[in-house]
């Protein structure tokens, strides 16, 4: 079954060999210059990051009130993002950990990546949590460590729920990138003609040689990794909604939440991973490992995903009716026509109806289509956590505490500068590590190498 | 291809792996050590004074109340330092001459009040009321140890949190009936009413909210 499928719609370009797959992936790190359009990039978003570093330095001079923060919302632009930039990370680890349990081979040549991406998303999702606690410098009071104070962290907070889930998934995704980098780093040692690349991948690579023992072992760890991951890609975004979901503000107290929030997760993670591979292969002409198979597919788990946020808002609305709850109809009805209806209707028009295009086998065989749907999408995933965060709190309870959010400058420099770290690590990613898992492309084309043999002779007799 | 790392990396890569382990776990302890130790908490640790003041001497040799110079602690957060006056209720007669006495002399003269050194100084975020643990029947001698002991005065107790939350969670086995609370080296007798007891006539609860202290 896999083999006919692997045929009629190849996730390797056929005339593939182990040394060809070696020779073209290490070649981007080892030999070539970068392209012109890596500096362009990098300076851009080396810039964010300078942008980034003053907004965070002039935050801790003067405080948070330089954001637009206030009462009553005062969960502004930093929650959003923290939500924003861990739903993002998601789609790294269903990639690298479920699919490889369920043996989706096609995820062999974007998994690497997808999993840099991860670990990018969640430092920046890290940072703004940090940045939002007015002191930062008592961010270890998350710890329950044996403290003067006699106290532990509030266990009962869904806040701290959230740190060690956030931790955690850094931690496991940390992990299970870089115990999948090891053969690649040996592979780079090997093929490395400078003395001090050889010594730093020699460094990295752990003293990797190869041997049968070696492979074992490392099955053994990889696969245990990928069951230590797999329950983070439902736990960690089930925890961030929990944030939201227990509390009592009409707007976040809803069991729908978790699932939502999950689902929501793994659709701006995809739409993010389209948004990287359509230009990284374009760049770097990696159509004969990122195939449009890879493009058909991770459009299909968007579509799904997206459906699945679309059957959430329609519950909100339906269980808003169908409860009968005055306040939360209030919110609905003020999400929908009050002053921030341009977020809803924008959220809808992103999330739920371009993304339908998808269903349309032409748009996700085309690139380009496909790349504007995905950046179509991460705002649509970004309005829907501002839409959540800021018409919720805006107006809760007593209309005599209702006020008004408006992000400022220093709000949108923080964000921006983010966009620009995580860019400017993937950038150095991209120059400095094999973005496409070596082995594992040469286990692809050793095993298509022998179904393809097997079915040529099947062929001729 | 030739070796890139001499064969002593494999053992040096071990023991810093594994090192690094035990590397932290000791940072840690450090840390933890150095908050807990009487360099950070000033434990046992005797601050110089204008006057060198002996509470041995005025409490445990002369015996003299701690009410005498500390006059608001029944009724006000601050339990209060005595005036140059109350000093010279005594040393206008007695040691009237001695040089070690110039200071409070020159005080008296001139109005201006000798700067103590505040030993027990908590954070400005913290409140703490006196009348109402001595009301309570906190003892002077539970949170400032044998002060008729101390030829010259120094903290007894770290003063951090979790050393108030021992008593705060747990307030019954603190109490003192209320006649003896300014007592040093005391021991309850068979009469001596219970912690339990003594809570229930007081009305007295664990109070752990953070708005207790932290208002």
């Amino acid at each position: 079954m896999t083999d006919t499928h692997v045929q009629s719609d190849p996730s390797t370009e056929p005339r593939q060999t182990v040394r060809s797959v070696s020779q073209q992936i290490s070649a981007i790190v080892l030999t070539e210059g970068p392209p012109r359009g890596w500096w362009a990039g990098f300076l851009v978003s080396f810039l964010l990051v300078m942008l980034l570093l003053v907004s965070v330095g002039w935050l801790f001079a003067k405080g948070v009130g330089i954001w637009g923060i206030n009462q009553p919302v005062g969960w502004g632009f930093a929650i959003v993002n923290f939500v924003w930039w861990i739903g993002i990370g998601h789609a790294g680890t269903l990639i690298s950990a479920i699919l490889l349990l369920f043996r989706q081979e096609w995820r062999t040549s974007i998994n690497r990546f997808a999993e840099a991406m991860t670990l990018f998303a969640v430092a920046c999702a890290g940072l703004f949590p940090l940045l939002h606690m007015g002191r930062p410098q008592f961010f270890f009071w998350f710890i329950p460590y044996p403290s003067t104070t006699g106290m532990w962290p509030q266990f009962r907070s869904p806040l701290i729920w959230d740190f060690f889930a956030v931790g955690t998934y850094a931690t496991v995704s940390l992990m299970f990138w870089y115990v999948g980098l090891i053969p690649d780093l040996a592979t780079l040692r090997d093929r490395s003609r400078t003395g001090r690349g050889r010594i730093i991948y020699g460094f990295l690579a752990m003293g990797w040689r190869g041997s049968a023992r070696h492979w074992k072992r490392y099955q053994s760890a990889y696969l245990l990794l990928a069951g230590l991951a797999t329950p983070l890609v439902i736990s960690v975004h089930t925890i961030v909604s929990y944030d939201f979901a227990i509390s009592i503000l009409p707007g976040w107290h809803a069991t729908v939440f978790p699932p939502y929030f999950v689902a929501g997760a793994i659709y701006s993670g995809f739409a993010m991973v389209l948004t990287l591979s359509i230009p990284l292969r374009a760049v770097y002409r990696l159509q004969n490992f990122v195939t449009d198979r890879h493009l058909d597919n991770m459009a299909k788990v968007m579509l799904a995903s997206g459906l699945v946020v679309a059957y959430g808002y329609l519950m909100e609305h339906f269980l808003a009716w169908y409860g009968g709850h005055q306040l939360e109809e209030f919110m609905l009805l003020n999400r929908m026509f009050g002053p921030y209806a341009w977020s809803y209707w924008a959220l809808i028009g992103c999330n739920i109806l371009i993304p339908q295009l998808l269903w349309f086998k032409s748009v996700r065989a085309r690139p380009l289509p496909l790349f504007f749907i995905a950046i179509v999408i991460n705002i649509g995933m970004w309005l829907e956590r501002y839409v959540i965060v800021v018409t919720s709190l805006h107006r809760d309870f007593l209309p005599s505490s209702w006020g008004m959010y408006e992000p400022t400058f220093w709000d949108w420099s923080t964000y921006l500068g983010t966009i620009g770290l995580f860019a400017a690590l993937l950038f150095l990613f991209i120059r400095l590590l094999p973005m496409i898992s070596i082995f594992e492309m040469r286990e692809l084309v050793h095993e298509h190498e022998h179904s393809g043999g097997a079915s040529a002779e099947a062929g001729t007799s | 291809m030739p070796q890139i790392f001499h064969p002593s990396m494999n053992t040096i890569s071990r023991v810093s792996i594994f090192g690094a382990v035990f590397f932290v776990m000791a940072a840690v302890g450090v840390g933890a050590a150095i908050v807990r130790s009487p360099y950070a908490t000033e434990v046992g640790v005797v601050r110089v004074q204008p006057v060198p003041f002996s509470h041995q001497h005025h409490v445990g040799d002369v015996g003299i109340d701690c009410r005498y110079c500390h006059r608001s602690v029944e009724t006000e957060a601050f339990a209060g330092l005595p005036s140059t006056d109350v000093c010279m209720d005594c040393h206008s007669v007695l040691w009237a001459d001695s040089p070690m006495l110039e200071p409070v002399r020159e005080s008296y003269r001139t109005g201006e009040p000798l700067a103590w050194n505040r030993v027990h100084d908590l954070p400005d975020y913290a409140y703490f009321n006196h009348a109402i643990h001595v009301r309570q029947g906190v003892a002077c001698e539970t949170c400032h140890g044998r002060v008729d002991e101390m030829p010259l005065m120094y903290r007894e107790e770290t003063l951090h949190m979790q050393w108030c939350l021992e008593c705060h969670r747990n307030p019954e086995v603190f109490l003192r009936p209320s006649e003896d609370v300014f007592a040093f080296d005391w021991e309850p007798d068979e009469s001596t009413p219970t912690g339990e007891e003594l809570a229930a006539l007081h009305g007295i609860e664990s109070k752990t909210d953070c708005s207790t202290c932290h208002r």
